[in-house]
């Protein structure tokens, strides 16, 4: 199965999303968008061009547009949000835990240049902390998609999902593995690559990574069920056991703080469930830097040899 | 349609509600809540084009956002005495299982309730949306939002203040409870609002002045409003309240913002509030 994951060709998730917003626009006229002031970054022309009434540019004031959202939903509308990572959860926190979360809003929001390979324009921008954020409140559903494919489906799919969803993706180019127009499935986890040794459970860009890891380790003789957790919250536990029982031990692999990720999310199941060892590839509890996406996260401890050495370490404790 | 004098005594029976609220809860907000009884009063029994029964998303009729969410008694009382549920509820106010929550929430489903608030500045900004969704789907209906004046030092109130202008947002009408008071102490000493009606008048809105306690000054500014709508400026209402208004010894001073009466100063203040419409069923003797 490894061998049939693939890089079709490079594209950014970012433009994943402008693909199915626009795609979602043309078949469901109660959704809307807004931005703030980053509609080229977060590749919404197509949508604009189209359907410019049901666009709203709110300019550089985040905290607004969420509000605005959170009306638009109120009368039926299906509010899409769109600006930086970073500008959708920390900046806004209490409008999405107020004015969305608890009053339980059919927001979208969607952020891109999340994480480390947002790259040069350095850590202010780099946010590591969204995932833990936006899961902690109560009814959002977290989904970090792993390439361009997905995250078009899965822009599609949350329209159908009534309640607030946090979408994250990224800036750079990066592989693009999965099928185009595979139906996307909120909260469902799916396995890569069926494996005995270790359960290698990653998330948005970190998927490919760990595809390209388990690669690496199959040549030694080591087996990886490689396992894309593109929906952090609802987590997939069924899916995410079913493998542990087999494999016994777990490295999760995500572009996030080890605090508050997708790996501690696990971990917590586990610890409730089936406590076995895991080892976690995440930045861990430090800001990033300028640099180039591939630099960065090897610096960080997110690069292939990374995930390599943590399996290793995992299944020594196995033992 | 109420005329102004039963309206005068809904707003009494509102008044007497506020105390009995927050007397029974030993909580809640009574000054700002009695100084916007006559508001809630002319905006829901004579403004407000609404259908009987609640439906959240507000098709087909006005809609209300209430931002500076802590007045929630008011609300609550005008809400329940407007029909929306049963007036026997509001003895539920901030207590274990009620739907009457500290500050408005949709959590527990109450009717009248379309967004939570408590936290402040992000009303007008919902109000905003909504407004929005009524151009998109052609429904002439207006949205009508509430916020303190304190509240007005949140920086998202202008971020709103700027987009509804550019925007055209013409279908919205503001009113801001200028009531000069807020937890700390009068807005002058707290941080002061400057020359307010300049400020919304820079941002590009058409700016209505009006006394928020005297009925028929009310009624005449919230017509004058709607009259302004759908001409390409949204509205504001900048409406001088007395906090605590309607009780004498709570009258224009902020320390009754977030304090309830005591028994005693219960039975004084219900003394000076008709019964008018009848008390709902408290648990205790007043």
């Amino acid at each position: 199965m490894l061998d049939q994951l693939i890089n079709t060709g490079s594209k950014a998730t970012r433009d994943g999303f402008g693909a199915g917003l626009y795609e979602i626009g043309k078949l469901n006229p109660e959704v809307v968008a807004l931005c703030a002031d980053l509609v080229g970054s977060l590749k919404m022309e197509a949508f604009i061009k189209d359907f410019p009434e049901r666009f709203f540019q709110v300019g550089i004031a985040e905290a607004n547009m969420m509000g605005i959202a959170a009306g638009l939903a109120t009368s039926g509308k299906i509010p899409y949000t769109g600006t930086f990572a970073n500008f959708s959860t920390g900046r806004v926190y209490d409008q999405l835990r107020q004015s969305i979360a608890y009053s339980d809003k059919n927001v979208k929001v969607c952020a891109s240049h999340a994480g480390l390979t947002l790259g040069e324009d350095g850590a202010t921008h780099q946010i590591l902390e969204d995932i833990g954020m936006i899961k902690m409140l109560p009814g959002f559903a977290v989904i970090c998609p792993c390439d361009y494919n997905q995250t078009k489906a899965a822009t599609m799919a949350i329209a159908e999902h009534y309640g607030p969803v946090y979408l994250r993706f990224g800036r750079p180019n990066w592989p693009v593995f999965t099928p185009e127009n595979q139906r996307f499935e909120i909260g469902k986890a799916q396995v890569l690559s069926t494996g005995a040794d270790i359960s290698l459970i990653a998330t948005g860009h970190m998927v490919w990574q760990a595809v390209e890891a388990a690669r690496a380790l199959a040549a030694e003789g080591i087996s990886c069920e490689v396992i894309n957790v593109h929906t952090i919250k609802p987590l997939d536990e069924e899916t995410i056991l079913d493998s542990v029982s087999k494999t016994k031990c777990v490295v999760s692999a995500e572009e996030h703080q080890r605090n508050g990720g997708l790996g501690e999310s696990i971990a917590g199941l586990l610890a409730r469930r089936l406590p076995l060892p895991i080892e976690f590839v995440a930045v861990n509890d430090s800001f990033g830097e300028s640099g180039k996406p591939m630099e960065l996260l090897d610096k960080y401890g997110l690069g292939v040899p990374d995930v390599i050495a943590a399996v290793k370490r995992a299944l020594q404790r196995k033992s | 349609m109420a005329d102004i004098t039963q309206l005068k005594d809904i707003a009494s029976q509102v008044r007497r509600d506020i105390i009995r609220q927050t007397y029974y809860s030993n909580s809640g907000h009574p000054g700002g809540s009695l100084g916007c009884a006559d508001f809630f009063t002319a905006l829901y029994f004579k403004v407000l084009r609404r259908h009987p029964h609640f439906d959240m998303t507000g098709k087909g009729e006005d809609m209300f956002f209430l931002s500076n969410g802590h007045i929630s008694p008011v609300w609550y009382s005008v809400l329940a005495r407007a029909g929306y549920f049963p007036i026997e509820e509001l003895a539920t106010f901030r207590q274990l299982h009620s739907r009457l929550q500290g500050h408005p929430a949709t959590h527990e489903g109450l009717p009248g309730i379309r967004i939570a608030s408590g936290s402040l500045g992000q009303g007008i900004s919902v109000a905003i949306g909504a407004a929005l969704a009524k151009k998109l789907n052609g429904d002439p209906h207006l949205v009508y939002a509430l916020t303190g004046d304190g509240e007005l030092q949140e920086g998202q109130i202008w971020e709103a203040a700027m987009f509804a202008a550019h925007h055209k947002v013409d279908n919205l009408i503001v009113t801001v409870d200028w009531n000069g008071q807020q937890i700390d102490g009068p807005n002058d000493e707290v941080i002061s609002l400057g020359n307010l009606p300049a400020k919304w008048e820079a941002f590009g809105w058409e700016v209505l002045h009006t006394p928020g306690n005297d009925m028929a000054s009310l009624l005449h500014t919230l017509q004058h409003a709607g009259e302004l709508t759908g001409k390409g400026r949204p509205v504001v209402v900048l409406m001088r309240t007395e906090m605590g208004f309607g009780v004498d010894f709570m009258t224009g001073s902020h320390k009754w913002h977030g304090v309830a009466p005591n028994k005693e100063q219960a039975i004084q203040a219900l003394a000076q509030l008709p019964e008018t419409l009848g008390d709902y069923p408290g648990p205790g003797e007043i």
